[in-house]
């Protein structure tokens, strides 16, 4: 195997270990968090398959679409859960 | 020559995000985990498409991944320091070593 192969074999153990955090996280901003991880992770990936699979200029348009699609994500799920738990114990 | 230091770059990239997904499965609280999330992957994904951008020479791909760079590094500060702001306003205490119930 070459070492894109590995490096690719090792980006899916890190987004399995941050989906480990989103199944297990105490609170929301922890499975948030996780989340976030995996996203970009999985950009990385995206990148990687590409490179494997010699279409390069097909993925990696997917993986600038899916950067900025993983940060409005995680920004409108912050900001919400900004608004609705102000001033509650937890 | 060039190949060995994109190879070089994507194992240490590689490296970083492992470690940062073992910190965030083990710190104990949710700020130790921001801690341990966010700076490492945003190294990561910069340090392994940089070996990309290398291994394939200089064409319109290159621009576009410098790009995706650019851009994740601007936005993955941003996206955990949003979260961890929403995560203080809603009272979420931090971790101290004397206060263990929230290991998990």
């Amino acid at each position: 195997m070459s070492v894109t192969a590995w490096i690719t074999v090792t980006v899916t153990l890190g987004l399995i270990l941050s989906l480990l955090r989103v199944l297990k996280g105490p609170t929301v901003f922890d499975r948030m968090l996780g989340l976030g991880v995996a996203g970009t992770n999985a950009v990385i990936l995206i990148c990687l398959v590409g490179h494997l699979y010699g279409r390069f200029d097909m993925f990696v348009d997917i993986a600038l679409a899916y950067a900025m699609l993983n940060f409005g994500g995680g920004l409108v799920v912050a900001r919400y859960l900004d608004r609705t738990r102000r001033n509650e114990p937890r | 020559m060039m190949a060995y230091v994109a190879d070089t770059l994507m194992i240490l990239g590689a490296a970083l995000l492992l470690i940062g997904a073992v910190g965030l499965l083990r710190l104990p609280d949710f700020y130790c985990r921001t801690h341990a999330a966010t700076k490492p992957d945003t190294l990561g994904l910069v340090l392994i498409l940089l070996g990309l951008a290398i291994h394939d020479g200089l064409t319109l791909n290159t621009v576009k991944m410098l790009t995706i760079i650019l851009f994740v590094f601007l936005a993955n500060p941003t996206s955990s320091h949003a979260l961890g702001r929403a995560a203080i306003l809603g009272r979420l205490v931090p971790w101290t070593p004397d206060r263990r119930e929230d290991r998990r």
